[in-house]
């Protein structure tokens, strides 16, 4: 057999259809869903592992440390030490929590963000589920997130965990709707909620560059309200305030200890992981390559690297930026990008019905800029404090 | 212009990433058991005892005087008595601490006890290398592990060790001056032709002065 790039680019795919001969008929159903959904199952943990490494060098590096650089070659093996000590560490559960909540909290969020995965298309021929509802049901698993994660607060019965569950509750919801919104944008354009058929419509070329949505006004303005949304819902810094060592010391997993607080760990990440992969599907083109000339290369590999490169922006975030006060986080959310977002809707319709030519792209991109410059300044404006003053204290 | 702070951010923690590739200066890491730091003259960790001479036990300076132990604010000394008296490095018969144990865990290198050792016989260690497996008895040290010999004192505190030699030595010299002084009185009072009893009680209190 020939490896020609089209074999190397379908060789899952080909791979699955020749296991599955060897199966009966009868149990092909239950042997295909099986062999879909353990390379998802080693493959994204093998990534959280990977990017626990790459984050403490890269923050490392960004505070002119080394980061780990004991356990292997620089540090390799330093993600295989921290599961040893996880797993052999006791498992620490209050007197008075919960604890059959206590006790699923973490798993709901590890499944919920396993699920995620279900509809995103990893590459060419490569989805699990290809739904003709796909991103809806990204988000309504997305949502359940919340739900473990107030599990978590509520069950350990906690003071600091109850505040941090109500800070992340308070947050994601807040950033969800902005999210959805963003994603609108897309769905408007692509006329389809099918992952699949979203990646299908940014996969064709205009000489060599691609039809990717982010080369767009309203797709460029999406993907960057969707990327500060998706910071928000994985709580990342400069969102984690839910986590917020320095004020309520690790917030709803502050009960956790030893396996159930790396499953905590990996549901978070799993979770970036989805909510990135997700952005690459609906702006960044999915698995589709860069220039009509790389399409040689196989669809999964530009998927993984558009994804690592999503995820080293998270990592220098982290390392730039510090942790925004409850106040500004609200006053983001809801008086930025919000309104910038429905902005956006209008701007992709008009966008729709204009006609082609420069005239468009200066219309819809003066339509954005302007909001976009005005939103801003009104929420730098420096605001005027009264002197507060004291009746008994002086 | 709106998000410039965030570019300048984005810029300098990007700036800091490739600039510790390249510049050594940069990184100031410093790895730890096999690179150290040199040491500092003025650096203290804990107490140990001076000892004079080559034989450790016999020539600790301390004469278990319990001022230390008494000075200590975490009180982390236990000073024991010795019932008799044993010559020290000079040949004289002192008292000697028959124990004496500093718990390091306790101690809180405050040098009190170096400060009011009226005999310079308690001075601060640089050693901070002392981890151990038993965190009771492996703290916990006996006056064989405290004791350090002078030459090492120089070795560490080469400018405090040099004062305190030159006081010892002040010190003694004046103490020989007066024992010389009674030994001529005395040699004078054996010449003249006086009762045998009366000189001996003479030494013995111009030497315990």
């Amino acid at each position: 057999m020939i490896l020609t790039p089209q074999t190397l680019d379908q060789i899952f795919p080909i791979a699955k259809h020749w296991l599955l001969g060897f199966v009966p008929a009868t149990a092909q159903p239950l042997a295909s869903a099986i062999l879909s959904v353990v390379p998802i199952l080693i493959a994204f943990p093998l990534l959280f592992a990977i990017t626990t490494w790459l984050e403490r060098k890269g923050l490392g590096r960004m505070q002119n440390r080394l980061g780990p650089n004991r356990t292997g070659p620089f540090g390799l093996l330093q993600p295989i030490a921290d599961a040893v000590k996880s797993l052999t560490k006791e498992d620490i559960v209050p007197i008075t929590a919960d604890h059959v909540v206590h006790f699923l909290a973490p798993l709901v969020l590890v499944a919920a963000a396993f699920l995620a995965y279900a509809v995103l298309p990893i590459g060419r021929n490569m989805v699990l589920v290809n739904m003709n509802a796909g991103v809806l049901f990204f988000f309504a698993i997305g949502s359940t997130v919340e739900l473990s994660v107030f599990m978590a607060g509520w069950s350990s019965r906690s003071k600091y965990s109850l505040l941090g569950a109500m800070r992340a509750v308070a947050q994601m919801i807040s950033y969800e709707i902005p999210m959805v919104l963003a994603t609108i944008v897309i769905i408007m354009q692509a006329g389809s909620l099918s992952t699949v058929s979203i990646v299908d419509k940014q996969a064709a070329y205009t000489g060599i560059f691609p039809h990717w949505f982010v080369f767009t006004p309203w797709g460029f303005m999406g993907f960057a309200l969707f990327m500060i949304a998706a910071t928000a819902e994985s709580n990342r810094s400069p969102f984690d305030l839910p986590e917020g060592e320095s004020e309520i010391i690790a917030g709803y997993y502050i009960e956790y200890s030893g396996f159930k607080f790396a499953l905590f760990f990996l549901g978070e990440y799993l979770g970036m992981f989805a909510t990135s992969g997700l952005a690459i599907t609906l702006f960044l083109g999915g698995w589709s390559a860069p220039f009509s000339f790389l399409t040689w290369i196989p669809s999964y590999v530009w998927f993984f690297l558009k994804l690592l490169t999503l995820i080293a922006a998270f990592i220098w975030i982290r390392g730039t930026l510090p942790r925004l006060r409850m106040d500004q986080l609200m006053n983001l959310a809801w008086k930025y990008v919000l309104p910038m977002a429905l902005i956006n809707m209008l701007v992709a319709g008009i966008w729709h019905f204009m006609p082609t030519g420069p005239a468009r792209w200066l219309v819809c991109t003066a339509l954005l800029a302007a909001p976009c410059i005005l939103l801003s300044l009104a929420l730098k404006r420096k605001k005027r404090f009264q002197v507060r003053t004291y009746r008994f204290a002086e | 212009m709106v998000g410039e702070g965030i570019l300048k951010g984005l810029a300098e923690t990007a700036r800091n990433f490739f600039g510790s590739y390249v510049s050594k200066q940069r990184l100031t890491t410093l790895q730890y058991p096999e690179e150290r730091l040199p040491q500092i003259e003025a650096a203290r960790s804990f107490p140990f005892l001076v000892y004079d001479g080559a034989d450790p036990q016999p020539g600790l300076r301390c004469v278990a005087c319990q001022i230390c132990e008494k000075e200590c604010p975490p009180k982390c000394i236990l000073i024991k008595k010795s019932a008799d008296k044993k010559p020290d490095a000079v040949g004289k018969p002192q008292f000697y601490p028959a124990v004496f144990d500093i718990d390091i865990s306790v101690c809180m290198s405050c040098q009190i006890c170096v400060e009011v050792c009226p005999f310079d016989a308690i001075k601060m260690d640089v050693d901070y290398d002392l981890p151990t497996a038993d965190r009771f008895g492996g703290l916990l040290l006996d006056k064989h592990q405290l004791a350090k010999s002078n030459q090492y004192y120089h070795q560490i505190h080469p400018t405090e060790a040099a004062s305190v030699d030159a006081t010892l030595a002040a010190a003694h010299a004046k103490v020989d001056a007066k024992a010389k002084v009674a030994a001529d009185a005395r040699a004078a009072a054996d010449a003249r032709p006086n009762p045998a009893p009366q000189p001996q009680p003479q030494p013995a209190g111009g030497e315990s002065q």
